[in-house]
């Protein structure tokens, strides 16, 4: 990599495809951090901005959608649509299908196309509202002066999703090493609120900007799995419990006297709960709290708060407007995990028990009734916590928190000083029945399952799930899958009914939208039985009596704080 | 009655009463190639190419073998039978039946592009062509071979700079031999795994000129192989045997690769879309030379590789065969009996 890209003058559209080649098939993470800092080392500074856009999750606004983009590369390859679509399934990446099936340029060679990263984003920024005609003139011209790996490319910053194997952490780590500042103040500034069309390299690294950025979270802290045995975590008494709640994880910050939600995807959304609006005016400036955005139950006047199931939280993301129906029928509050930032100075150097007081001083001043602190569980014993564990599900939990008291806020998932205690899932026994082909490494391999319960003599479908199996397992439920298929529709094959897996999830919901009637969260293949015959497997009634026990809205009592 | 039937043990003459590359034991077995999926151990009679005898005796041990050159045609029964180049391994043949003025050619596996060592593929007019499909899609097209062992040439020399040994995986029949003709001319010293080796020295043995390599021992020092190369079957990938080249890089040849999410999943370093089979363009051209008015596609992508040709104007059919498919894995798990006996 380094002898290519060293010593060459414009860092063009080819060398960041090389990058990206690199990052999605090296298997060394030290290999894949070389190649970053590599490029970062003689990229152009804007070309390196669009680099932090993209791998943070700031691409520019998707210019055409995928059925157009596809029909153009029809009429250039001059292929039938069900052939495309056998291609698509096979590869499971659209950009990848477009770019196999392109025709390759004859006259290809090493200066063919000098064209930037920079070029290409900065044209769809500005062909973004043009006729179809110009967009497809620019992508079609672009198209014919690219190799197959810089069309991958280009497709894959057209189509969206640029999944390749790379971790906004390593970014980080790559641009800290290359401007030589910690990675933790990296992270810090790249997060938030800008444009890569109008921020500069410097500015968008300088110290002075990020502080006039009033919108800008910090990285979140996230915890580890604890290992099995808690009581290598030593005395209980360094340790704080809190449940841990089941919605989005979230960063309101309160600065300047203006108000920002961000997720922890550092995605921002501040209009999707309008409901916040109400306590914002409460919170002094200079506030950041960490805390779940939750759907809860009507407003506890007694004190109670009541989280709905996730499903009902989903009904309100992904939406752009609101209606007052969602807002009755899905209320969203917030729980209050932690505070960050307090009276405008960074305390996450603090202890957790600082910062806990500083928090409880904090939310005490509100009076708005969906916005709670994070119950503090109290136990003596880890045998006894372990008890209180069982509970978790009655309360609309998945688990317990388990924090040591003088931790500081760190950033990332990390060791040691935070744990996450789930609950045990749910479990049914399932039989297959269809099965589709896998994306990205997945490719060309029947990986993608939808699970059937008994019904009398018929098979009621009532989950899909992807993953929790080994790669030798998906690849020998992939041989049965093409030895045993009855019919094909489009991508997905029946299959004789005669594979059973224990498919474990998180919580279960009714759902009007599914056949069965439910509706899982989180479902994946827990174990494959080989030791069961498809008749030995649950019956939908066995679903419907979990859904009665489990759809229950959990119930805290806030006098537990 | 057609010339040749599909049933449950393989492709069937019923006129001559043999079986094309039958996967359950027969009594007469004509073969098209030595890969364990098309040649299967427990049959009486064994007719093949002069040069896939020595395969199959290395393979499947002593048995009755008989072999033919190119085009010497052997009468079965009033059935013509004759071997014709393939171009898929050393010795792989397409197997022509002619019976009373029809003629019949089962391709078995194939290329279309020569590699220099496998003979050339010889399109053979016939009415009724049998072709394998395993990458009967369009998104399979191939880099020409020379610019294939340009990337890897390359490969080798920039892993040779940062010190690690570059770790090629090739089968052991056809692939290992293929790369190792570029591969020598970098004046590096080539080693191979012991499986790699016996198939070696089975063609030397029977008269081939292949360029030198070396087995990799128990005792072979490390400080010989750092920044050579190490050529060994995908069995051997992600196995303790592995470790003696630490630090090195893998590179696999296979037309898998040519999708990136399936280099991906095999968590090689390098995917090279080297192939012995034919890519899309290639079983086009060949269906097409034969003039065959009717195709049976099988194994790999049969139903949309006859579904195109159907909408071409060529009639044409998918037949199930226990041919390839999974042909990765199943030329895996052969090899990984000649490791165990490698390591032990």
């Amino acid at each position: 990599m380094g002898e290519s890209l060293l010593g060459n003058e414009g860092i063009t559209m080819k060398q960041f495809a090389k990058l990206v080649n690199i990052l999605g098939t090296s298997t060394k993470t030290n290999d894949k951090l070389q190649a970053l800092q590599d490029y970062f080392e003689v990229a152009a500074d804007q070309d390196k901005v669009w680099v932090i856009a993209i791998f943070s999750g700031r691409r520019p606004k998707r210019i055409i959608n995928s059925t157009i983009l596809a029909g153009w590369c029809l009429e250039i390859a001059a292929i039938e649509p069900w052939l495309f679509d056998e291609c698509y399934h096979t590869v499971g990446d659209l950009g990848e299908t477009i770019a196999l099936l392109l025709p390759e340029q004859e006259t290809q060679n090493e200066t063919g196309n000098e064209h930037t990263l920079s070029y290409y984003l900065q044209t769809f920024i500005r062909i973004e509202k043009e006729t179809e005609q110009v967009k497809k003139d620019f992508i079609t011209s672009s198209w014919q002066q690219m190799d197959r790996n810089e069309k991958f490319v280009f497709n894959k910053l057209i189509t969206g999703g640029f999944r390749i194997g790379v971790s906004q952490t390593m970014m980080v780590n790559a641009l800290a090493k290359t401007v030589k500042v910690s990675s933790s103040i990296i992270a810090h500034r790249i997060s938030g609120n800008w444009d890569p069309a109008t921020t500069s390299f410097d500015d968008l690294l300088s110290e002075t900007v990020a502080a006039t950025d009033f919108s800008k979270p910090y990285p979140f802290y996230l915890a580890y799995a604890v290992d099995e045995d808690l009581d290598k975590l030593g005395e209980e008494d360094l340790w704080q419990a809190e449940w841990k709640w089941d919605g989005i994880r979230g960063q309101i910050i309160k600065r300047n006297k203006d108000f920002f939600v961000w997720s922890r995807g550092e995605e921002l959304m501040t209009e999707k709960f309008p409901e916040y609006n109400h306590f914002k005016d409460q919170l002094p400036d200079g506030t950041v709290i960490d805390g779940e955005i939750i759907s809860l139950g009507a407003p506890a006047e007694d004190g109670v708060f009541k989280p709905l199931p996730f499903a009902a939280l989903q009904t309100r993301i992904g939406r752009k407007t609101i209606t007052k129906k969602q807002l009755t029928e899905a209320p969203v509050g917030f729980i209050a995990y932690d505070i960050l930032e307090f009276e405008g100075e960074d305390i996450r150097y603090k202890s957790m028990e600082e910062r806990r007081q500083l928090l409880e001083q904090v939310i005490a001043k509100t009076n708005y009734p969906a916005l709670h602190i994070s119950p503090v569980i109290s136990f003596n014993t880890w045998e006894e916590l372990g008890v209180t564990r069982t509970k978790s599900r009655d309360m609309g939990s998945e688990g317990i928190m388990i924090k040591r008291k003088s931790s500081p806020y760190q950033s990332g998932r990390k060791r040691g000083d935070w744990w996450k205690w789930k609950i045990d899932p749910l479990t049914i026994d399932a039989v297959m029945i269809y099965a589709q082909k896998g994306h990205g490494r997945r490719s060309n391999l029947y990986t993608d399952y939808t699970f059937a319960v008994k019904d009398g003599d018929k098979l009621v479908p009532f989950t899909k799930a992807y993953s929790g199996l080994t790669d030798k397992e998906f690849a020998q439920v992939d041989s049965f899958v093409k030895r045993n298929s009855i019919e094909k529709f489009g991508p997905v094959r029946t299959v004789k009914p005669e594979l059973v897996f224990e498919i474990a999830f998180e919580g279960i919901a009714a759902s009007n939208r599914h056949k069965s009637g439910v509706a899982l969260r989180f479902p994946r293949m827990s174990r494959w039985r080989t030791d069961k015959k498809a008749d030995e497997i649950n019956t939908l009634e066995d679903l419907k009596e979990m859904l009665k026990i489990y759809n229950q809205q959990g119930v805290v009592e806030a006098t537990d704080l | 009655m057609p010339l040749i039937e599909f049933s449950d043990k393989g492709l069937y003459c019923r006129q001559g009463n043999f079986y094309i590359d039958p996967w359950k034991p027969v009594d007469k077995a004509v073969i098209t190639h030595a890969h364990s999926d098309h040649a299967r151990w427990g049959s009486k009679y064994y007719l093949c190419h002069h040069l896939t005898k020595p395969l199959l005796q290395l393979r499947l041990g002593d048995n009755l073998y008989e072999s033919v050159d190119w085009n010497e045609p052997v009468f079965i029964n009033g059935v013509k039978v004759s071997l014709h180049p393939a171009g898929h391994i050393i010795g792989s043949a397409q197997i022509r039946v002619e019976y009373e003025g029809e003629v019949w050619v089962a391709s078995g596996d194939y290329k279309t592009e020569d590699d220099g060592i496998s003979g050339a593929f010889e399109p053979v007019p016939c009415n009724t062509f049998i072709t394998e499909s395993t990458f009967g899609l369009p998104i399979y097209k191939w880099k020409k071979q020379l610019d294939i062992f340009e990337d890897i040439k390359n490969w080798v020399a920039q892993n040779k700079e940062n010190k690690k040994t570059s770790v090629l995986i090739a089968y052991s029949l056809g692939k290992a031999q293929r790369v190792l003709m570029p591969l020598s001319e970098m004046g590096l010293p080539v080693y191979v795994h012991g499986a790699v080796w016996n198939v070696h020295q089975a063609l030397v043995n029977s008269g081939w000129k292949l360029p030198e390599v070396t087995r990799v021992q128990p005792d072979t020092p490390k400080e010989d192989l750092v920044g050579n190369i190490v050529i060994a079957p995908p069995s051997a990938d992600g196995t303790p045997w592995m470790k003696k080249f630490y630090p090195y890089s893998v590179g696999t040849c296979s037309g898998w690769m040519q999708v990136r999410g399936n280099a991906r999943r095999r968590n090689t370093d390098a995917g090279f879309a080297l192939s012995d089979h034919a890519d899309w363009y290639g079983l086009l051209q060949a269906v097409k030379a034969t003039g065959a008015q009717k195709v049976y596609a099988t194994h790999g992508f049969q139903s949309a590789f006859s579904r195109f040709l159907n909408e071409q104007g060529i009639e044409a059919g998918e037949v199930k065969t226990e041919y390839g498919g999974e042909e990765e894995e199943s030329k895996a798990a052969e090899e990984t009996e000649e490791i165990i006996m490698d390591n032990g």
